[in-house]
């Protein structure tokens, strides 16, 4: 039974938070504002159901898994990523290493003036 | 005996979802499989692995997508709820993230702007078509919400979607050099850095390597990099004369 309790908690959330994108047309998918409404519960709550953390961790040991329907539909485009794949491939390259990169100094950077700041 | 002819047996199967079920999970885990036997390189993603396996069955068996997906949908739909669970990392951790709170979203934005700036730039000077480059801009947010995006702005969602895909392994790749090169060893910032770049699939590869720290920080960057770029995303194009 845990696995089913916590699986409508789950669903739960979801369904609230598509419910919330479509009736206030907001940009954002409903499983994120979902993600927002559960944490809201929980900090409420003031700690996670076992039932919740069983089927909630075991989805996401298994999350690339998840990926691999939506991945396979790149074969529809064959035709549209052939005519571009030079630039496709030399953006995606650069740009994520670029990426990566920006984003890990600037906070590591700005972690340790925080971490300095703490001990002065 | 009363034995079903083979093509009459193919075609209750094809146009039954348990095939490309059964399909979907069979190249997983021969895809895991198989990366783990090259030593787990990052350079071979097993997602990525598993979707060319797939491609590759489907031209052969000669099924169309549509067909496949009516199958893969059960474990698509997964992606949902899995995205709601990510609230249980993040509130495990929630002490370490409320300190963190302000650099946290400082790094967020100037990561969003470094992806979006970077990605437009180059692919305008490699001369991409405008559809390819709206569907290349959201590439480094989750797909649910670059779909979302990309049709706002006039891209390929399921274009989008696959693209996203591609980042996600690239970024997996490319992810431990950088941050040997940068000399990072904090889960909480390689995970953070993760999310947002690489999406779900720096989070996964966060959990399954750095740790629940690391995962922890890698969903919060994703989710709000979704958030945020929903929001800046359409607002950019829209003040280029793009929109």
């Amino acid at each position: 039974m845990p696995l089913i309790l916590g699986m409508s908690m789950l669903l739960a959330c979801q369904m609230l938070g598509e419910m919330l994108a479509r009736g206030l047309t907001l940009p954002i998918p409903g499983p994120v504002i979902g993600m927002v409404i559960l944490l809201a519960a929980l900090i409420v709550r003031g700690k996670v159901p076992e039932s919740l953390r069983v089927s909630g961790e075991g989805l996401l040991r298994y999350l690339t898994l998840l990926f691999v329907p939506a991945g396979v539909g790149l074969m529809v485009h064959g035709a549209l990523i052939g005519r571009d794949v030079l630039p496709i491939l030399v953006t995606l390259i650069v740009s994520t290493a670029l990426t990566l990169g920006v984003t890990a100094w600037v906070l590591s950077r700005l972690q340790g003036r925080l971490g300095k700041g703490d001990r002065s | 005996m009363n034995v079903a002819r083979l093509d009459q047996l193919w075609v209750y199967l094809s146009g039954n979802p348990l095939l490309s079920l059964l399909m979907t999970l069979l190249a997983f885990t021969l895809a895991v499989r198989l990366n783990r036997a090259l030593g787990g390189t990052p350079l071979l993603h097993p997602v990525m692995l598993a979707i060319a396996l797939l491609i590759g069955s489907l031209l052969l068996l000669d099924m169309d997508y549509a067909t496949y997906f009516e199958g893969a949908q059960f474990i698509h739909f997964l992606l949902g709820p899995a995205t709601v669970a990510l609230a249980i990392p993040l509130y495990d951790h929630r002490e370490r993230v409320r300190r963190l709170l302000g650099p946290l979203l400082l790094a967020c934005v100037t990561g969003i702007l470094t992806a979006v700036a970077s990605t437009l730039g180059l692919a305008l000077l490699l001369g991409a078509k405008h559809e390819t480059l709206m569907s290349l801009a959201p590439r480094s947010v989750t797909s649910p919400i670059a779909m979302g995006i990309a049709e706002q702005i006039g891209g390929i969602p399921s274009l989008a979607a696959g693209l996203v895909l591609l980042t996600g392994a690239i970024g997996c790749a490319l992810g431990p050099a950088i941050f040997r090169l940068l000399r990072i060893q904090d889960p909480a910032v390689q995970g953070f850095t993760m999310g947002l770049a690489a999406h779900g699939f720096g989070t996964a590869q966060a959990f399954a390597r750095l740790g629940a720290v690391a995962g922890a920080f890698s969903g919060l960057a994703m989710g709000v990099t979704g958030l945020l770029t929903a929001f800046l995303l359409p607002l950019i194009t829209h003040l280029l004369g793009w929109g």
